[in-house]
């Protein structure tokens, strides 16, 4: 297949980015952020989200979205990262609406995906636990309690987990830390006996919140996949989630990088344009080479993940390894080259430094992502 | 089944049945390459027959037209073939600065006469061509070259000095720039021109490196007659030629670190190193650049694919291949520089049987002539600074 986006996929990218532009620049963002908005994202561009297909984009038909693969939802999540738009897009549209689809059976789906698809339920993806992404080390326990489970622990970095309708969470049911046997998956309804969400303001002003989990009661039906059996379906979702976070992350990139080669055009010193300076010069070369360079290996994982999600790993692990380490350049550079204007909360730059910061640690940094790829290697 | 499965399984059927088993081994010495050309011999039985084989199929050059002993593949059938060569570790059957610059050129800009002449001895491995571009003063400075060439009824007469003439000792033509007209602006008085490297009044001297080999060569002109008719394009606008044949010696020379079908760094690490209980390479550090390393490895073989991709869909952009051979020759050298390093104290050994004669320290010191070769790693900054990114006064 080559590696280039088809007339559909370039059609929809302008759509999403005619919408995003218009309706959440960057001052959208700020806003959210600036009125201490109860919910961080809005309602209404949600609902807009739902008018336009976004929302249903890995729903299948059947359950009312329209069946797209990853390449779309990368798309979008780039004209995401290009504004900054928060929006539940990741964690119901990826990565909840991958676990439903994947994972659930025919109840649990015509149940939650239409819901998904027409914009009327949000969902939050519950993995992490420790300081960093280190799914196999998952303990919060799932113990059995009659014909259902009683789960206690704590999840952290859970993305719009403060305002979701439903969590799917991983739990560990059977053996210890570091096992790949005995993680399995629930559905917990939020408002459960037990459940306790505090929304954590982050570096980035995006979504974010830690759950405690004290005794709650999920019954066999909240079970998605199969029990103790969960970690092909989660590595699947996961690499989904980490194939849209890298293509957020090209989309950041390459907006800073504008940017900022903008400036070089128009900054003036020793009476020239600092563009002139072949210092700038050469690193803005070298910036631009990367972007390209990683907008290729993130494209190549998504179209794998597509074609054969089982073998996408280490496609995946590239593009998330170098989609952070491409958009940490950027913004550091995007910083620098602004010089002291780069450093002021009043110009934009900084919110695309804060944002990278945080897709880096989002479902596994460059350091776990070039590990996973020693590991698949052999060394 | 689409018409390319279809050729895919046929392909894949043919190098089954046609490639040798020796011929699916890496590449390790200079031996294990054939270059074609009229003093050429073959290594080896195997790679006689595997050179045949593919000549007799087209597939030398798979995407030049079948007139000139190509094999007329469109893009994606090229592709595919490359794909299944790759998937066995198949060596090219022929490897040729006809194939890599001179081909190119001569398909855009050279006369029916020109192509019929000399393609299909290219393809056919018969004639081995050398690269007469720089100068002892005219390096990145290209255009500044001084050999001159006059006028002289039909012919022009050719006197200068190339240097870094790869394998000129061993090529059999050379395409060459020389100035036509001293008057005009540097750029505006350049021809591009092939003569034979037998004509009265040629002659070349190879380069000691420090790799202790020499790849490269001083050559010497001294009133080479050369037929006026051997000028490929317009007289005084070679620098058009040169310059598109720079873009496919970039995006060949980016090609060069992709050993990505070979073992990989890591295991070649281990080999020497060894592995700690849990099966990890026993040098954390080493582990971690071996890693980084193989994540940009694979992301630039992603963006070789996409070039060839975005240029069939008409959205390449022509300066691109200066962006890749930047990113391919300074990986490259990372790649030399953990091999080395995973080579340890074996790797330091210069004549020996047990290092080959030095196979690992040589290639090391070699690759550093990547990121100047065809334009050093400055120059193709520069370039994508003011061709793609519009800077001011790049």
């Amino acid at each position: 297949m080559p590696l280039v986006l088809t007339e559909e996929q370039s059609m929809l990218r302008d759509s999403a980015r005619g919408f995003i532009t218009d309706k959440a620049p960057v001052s959208h963002l700020r806003q959210l952020r600036d009125s201490g908005d109860a919910d961080g994202f809005s309602r209404e561009l949600w609902k807009a989200f739902a008018d336009m297909g976004f929302t249903g984009l890995l729903v299948p038909e059947q359950f009312g979205g329209s069946g797209l693969g990853c390449v779309e939802a990368g798309v979008v999540m780039e004209e995401i990262g290009r504004t900054l738009m928060p929006s539940p897009f990741l964690s119901t549209a990826v990565l909840a609406a991958s676990a439903l689809s994947r994972g659930g059976n025919e109840a649990q789906k015509s149940a939650h995906l239409p819901r998904i698809a027409d914009g009327s339920m949000l969902a939050a993806f519950a993995i992490d636990e420790g300081t960093k992404h280190r799914p196999l080390h998952t303990s919060l326990q799932a113990t059995r309690a009659g014909n259902g489970f009683k789960l206690n622990g704590a999840k952290a970095l859970v993305t719009d987990g403060h305002v979701a309708d439903l969590l799917v969470v991983v739990a560990r049911s059977a053996g210890s830390a570091g096992d790949r046997k005995g993680l399995t998956l629930f559905l917990v309804d939020p408002k459960a006996k037990g459940v306790a969400i505090e929304r954590t303001v982050m570096v980035d002003a995006h979504n974010a919140a830690r759950i405690a989990f004290d005794n709650v009661e999920v019954t066999a039906d909240g079970v998605l996949g199969e029990v103790d059996d969960g970690a092909g379906l989660l590595d699947n979702i996961l690499n989904i989630g980490r194939g849209a976070v890298a293509s957020e992350m090209v989309g950041l990139s390459e907006e800073v990088f504008g940017r900022t080669v903008s400036y070089l055009k128009e900054r003036k010193q020793f009476g020239k344009l600092i563009g002139e300076f072949q210092a700038l010069q050469h690193r803005a070369a070298q910036l631009y080479i990367d972007i390209e360079i990683t907008r290729a290996a993130v494209l190549k994982a998504l179209q794998a993940l597509d074609a054969d999600i089982d073998n996408a790993g280490t496609a995946v692990a590239v593009a998330k390894a170098r989609a952070g380490t491409t958009a940490t350049l950027a913004v550091q550079e995007g910083v620098q080259m602004h010089g002291g204007m780069g450093m002021t909360d009043q110009f934009d730059i900084g919110f695309f430094m804060k944002r990278a910061r945080v897709c880096q640690e989002l479902l596994g940094d460059s350091n776990f992502h070039a590990g996973q790829l020693a590991r698949a290697k052999g060394y | 089944m689409t018409d390319l499965d279809q050729f895919r399984s046929e392909t894949r059927a043919w190098l089954e049945a046609n490639c040798p088993p020796e011929m699916r081994k890496p590449v390790v010495n200079d031996d294990d390459v054939f270059w074609g050309g009229r003093n050429t011999r073959f290594a080896s039985e195997a790679q006689k027959v595997w050179f045949e084989r593919m000549r007799d199929k087209g597939w030398t050059v798979p995407d030049w037209p079948t007139q000139y002993g190509g094999g007329g593949l469109d893009p994606a059938q090229a592709k595919v073939l490359r794909e299944e060569m790759a998937a066995i570790s198949a060596r090219p059957p022929l490897s040729s600065f006809g194939i890599w610059m001179l081909g190119p050129a001569l398909l855009k800009y050279g006369t029916e006469a020109q192509k019929a002449e000399h393609l299909p001895k290219i393809t056919a491995g018969l004639i081995r061509w050398c690269q007469g571009y720089s100068e002892p003063n005219a390096g990145s400075d290209l255009a500044s070259l001084q050999t001159r060439a006059e006028s002289d009824g039909d012919d022009f007469i050719i006197t200068g000095q190339k240097i870094w003439t790869s394998y000129a000792n061993y090529a059999d033509w050379i395409f060459c720039l020389v100035r036509t007209d001293a008057a005009a602006k540097k750029h505006d008085g350049i021809s591009f021109i092939l003569f034979d490297m037998t004509s009265k009044g040629v002659s070349t001297k190879p380069i000691l490196l420090i790799s202790g080999k020499s790849p490269f060569c001083e050559t010497f002109f001294d009133g080479v007659r050369v037929p006026k008719s051997h000028v490929v394009g317009t007289v005084n606008r070679g620098w058009d030629v040169a310059k598109y044949l720079l873009q496919h010696e970039r995006a060949m020379i980016s090609g060069l670190g992709d050993r990505s079908a070979g073992r990989p760094l890591g295991q070649i690490a281990a080999d020497s190193i060894g592995a700690d209980d849990q099966g990890r390479l026993d040098d954390a550090m080493l582990r971690s650049q071996i890693a980084a390393f193989e994540v940009d490895e694979a992301a630039l073989a992603s963006a070789a694919e996409r070039a060839v991709d975005l240029a069939k869909a008409g959205q390449g952009h022509p300066a691109f291949s200066s962006a890749m051979k930047y990113y391919g020759t300074e990986l490259n050298k990372r790649r030399h520089e953990i091999l080395m390093s995973a080579g340890g104290i074996d790797a330091l050994e210069w004549e020996s049987d047990r290092s080959r004669g030095g196979l690992r320290p040589r290639a090391w010191l070699r690759t550093k002539a990547n990121s100047i070769e065809g334009g050093t790693s400055e120059v193709m900054l520069g370039i994508v600074a003011k061709r793609i990114l519009d800077l001011p006064g790049a």
